[in-house]
């Protein structure tokens, strides 16, 4: 990996919101919701990430299509540094760089028909002529195996999954390259969550598209991600093949959400749980030290006050964490659920 | 380039086509293609009976209304604008003043004559002597007229400013919300009357407009502004939620200028909110219309509203009461029917009222 060019890069990217007002009471708060965040993206991968609620990853997604202003860091696609272009520069590098949404229902017009939604991007790039507009859309109807009748309906008259297909045809309208999927799946029943997981690695295999797959599912990030950054309270904790990453942990926090995975056992085996005690600290004052250090069962005195820094273990795995874990023999009974 | 003819936003939705202009093998699937939310909502409101009584109700007001020069000419056979001290009618074999000496009392003063429930003075005759069914019909012109411009002239202003102040949010959005407080924080009637007051005694003139004070332009003005401010927050609330909505947010990562997005993806949403307020907004207006000629501050003499004409009845109350019940009646039933129209325009096409739906 270390060889390659990454098509997407993104050095310490920091973003704070600013919430409340000054004429409310509390003021003014400062949410930091990244903070200090590098990451690689590779043509042709994809990277997974995961983490709870809260802990930034969407945020992440967002700021790395440049939807998001950064406060900090840089942004680099395709050996152009994007972080300081504003939407009006960005726009036509937006052909290349698409997301996929969460929400199927959210993220489409209601009041617009689907022919509309997915050729809107067909139609501001670009001069097509609508005869091309049209035969591009039957193609794109075909990839996301959906019927091209659907295009006069209206999205309320669709399924969750119909509607994700249509959010990922209009996503793949333009061939991008890179597709951010922000928990495209998570809002789906868990048998049209596979389904539409196939779909997006049915159209990387075709299209060659390289994804960042944000999900809060370990079992969905295990069957499509090639890497996996896990995130904890605005920073990633943790990066690496997902296999690693999944089978051998090095930082408590993976380890624990592993270990939260249910697993069906018809034998009933109790395995050795990491239950995380608390909620995760609030954002708007992040504790000091290690951000986890609050929940962290294996928490030392360094740990409250050292900030860790995401060091490389061996294979391209790094982990932020003063005493990572070592595989399966993990100290102080912190078990990742399964070796 | 052909852009623009592609996907005409309103019209075509309105007629169902909703693709506009599309290919061939589309203009095919087309005959399947479900009809859109406009489309639904208007069906919906035809099957509305209340809304469909209060339609047929508005439209025989406005029908009589628009017929009133010939009702004055040929059916009252009297010049509502003149007033008819010295005149008499024949009904049957009686000849009868219009203005009738008083019997009781010192019997100094005259009273005009009542209902005579025929073609001429229907509803009787007002202190000037003047056919007080023509006048009505006069009179529920300018009402209708007024409420009607005062509430396009609002609505418009309200779309405009929360649209706009929602959208680019920022100081533009702080600016617009202070000055729509401070619209909001005057008791609206007493907004009006100060206004009214003002213009009315002095016109208005600005550079070579000059608009006299007894022109219909000033209560219309009047009235179109002092509400702007309860349109306008609404809709500005609705169209900041609409800008961070995912839809938007997906449009905007899909490399789609402001000016389309807020065309094609918040305004289309927002006309909703604006088509269910039309009515109600009018009922509104036709009150506060009332309410001013009433105070004669709204349409000047010898023009005529309801609301002059049952000020007109004031002093009539204990003799021809009337004079000022039939105004008001109208008031009533125009109002009625334009605040049972709104119900059901609100029911049909705000999506947020779906579930009250169900039970009618």
């Amino acid at each position: 990996m270390s060889g390659r060019v990454p098509m997407l890069e993104a050095a310490s990217v920091t973003k704070t919101f600013v919430v409340g007002s000054r004429f409310r009471s509390g003021g003014i708060q400062h949410v930091q919701a990244l903070s200090d965040v590098s990451l690689k993206v590779f043509a042709g991968e994809t990277l997974g990430l995961v983490g709870e609620s809260g802990c930034g990853k969407s945020t992440l997604g967002r700021c790395l299509l440049r939807l998001y202003d950064l406060n900090g860091g840089r942004i680099t696609f395709k050996g152009r540094d994007i972080s300081g272009l504003g939407q009006r520069e960005l726009r036509p590098l937006r052909a290349d760089m698409q997301m996929v949404f969460q929400d199927p229902y959210a993220s489409l017009n209601p009041r617009r028909r689907v022919g509309d939604l997915i050729a809107e991007p067909l139609r501001v790039h670009g001069r097509r002529r609508e005869s091309e507009v049209q035969d591009r859309l039957r193609e794109l109807m075909d990839l996301v195996n959906l019927s091209p009748e659907f295009l006069t309906r209206f999205p309320h008259e669709f399924s969750g999954g119909q509607r994700q297909r249509i959010g990922i045809a209009r996503a793949i309208a333009l061939a991008p390259s890179l597709i951010v999927a922000d928990e495209p799946v998570s809002a789906l029943d868990v048998s049209v969550q596979a389904q539409i997981v196939n779909l997006f690695m049915d159209l990387q295999d075709k299209l060659g598209l390289t994804y960042v797959f944000i999900a809060h599912d370990l079992s969905v990030v295990r069957q499509i991600a090639t890497r996996t950054a896990v995130m904890y309270l605005g920073g990633i904790v943790e990066l690496g093949e997902t296999d690693r990453v999944l089978h051998r942990p090095a930082h408590p926090y993976t380890a624990a959400l592993i270990s939260a995975v249910p697993e069906p056992d018809p034998q009933g085996n109790i395995r050795a749980r990491t239950i995380l005690r608390g909620e995760p600290p609030s954002p708007t004052n992040p504790p000091p030290g290690c951000r986890f250090h609050t929940r962290c069962p294996i928490a030392q005195e360094r740990c409250r006050v050292e900030v860790p820094l995401l060091r490389p273990l061996e294979d391209a795995h790094s982990v932020a964490c003063h005493f990572p874990l070592d595989g399966p023999n993990l100290p102080n009974g912190a078990a990742p659920g399964h070796a | 380039m052909s852009d623009s003819v592609i996907d005409t936003p309103t019209p075509a939705d309105l007629s169902g086509g909703g693709m506009g202009e599309p290919g061939e093998a589309m203009a095919a699937a087309r005959t399947r293609a479900t009809e859109g939310p406009w489309r639904a909502g208007l069906r919906k409101l035809m099957r509305d009976r209340t809304a469909m009584g209060a339609v047929v109700v508005l439209i025989l007001i406005i029908l009589a209304c628009v017929a009133a020069p010939w009702y004055a000419q040929h059916v009252s056979q009297s010049d509502p604008f003149q007033s008819n001290l010295d005149g008499q009618i024949t009904i049957g074999k009686n000849t009868l003043d219009i203005m009738q000496a008083d019997t009781g009392g010192l019997g100094l003063g005259v009273t005009p004559i009542g209902p005579t429930w025929r073609g001429q003075y229907f509803l009787g005759a007002d202190d000037q002597g003047r056919d007080v069914m023509a006048r009505m019909l006069y009179g529920g012109r300018n009402s209708l007229i007024i409420s009607f411009a005062s509430t396009v002239i609002c609505l418009v202003l309200a779309a405009l400013v929360g649209t706009v102040a929602g959208f680019l949010g920022g100081w533009v959005d702080t600016i617009l919300a202070r000055l729509l407080d401070v619209l909001w924080a005057f008791p609206i009637y007493l907004l009006a009357i100060s206004l009214s007051i003002v213009l009315i005694s002095k016109g208005l003139q600005i550079g070579p407009i000059n608009i006299p004070s007894n022109s219909l332009l000033i209560p219309i003005a009047i009235i179109g502004v002092v509400y702007v401010p309860y349109v306008a927050r609404p809709i500005r609330g609705q169209v900041l939620s609409l800008a961070r909505s995912d839809f938007v947010l997906a449009a905007r990562c899909l490399g789609v200028p402001s000016s389309r997005i807020l065309f094609r993806d918040i305004l289309p949403n927002v006309t909703t909110t604006i088509i269910v307020f039309a009515p109600l907004m009018m009922a509104l207006n036709m009150l506060t219309e009332s309410a001013l000629s009433f105070l004669s501050i709204g349409v000047q003499p010898p023009s005529a509203s309801w609301g002059t004409i049952i000020q007109d009845g004031e002093d009539l109350l204990y003799t021809q009461p009337m004079v000022a019940i039939a105004p008001g009646l109208a008031i009533i039933v125009t109002v009625l029917a334009l605040n049972f129209l709104g119900d059901g325009v609100r029911d049909a096409f705000d999506p947020r009222a779906k579930l009250r739906v169900g039970k009618g």
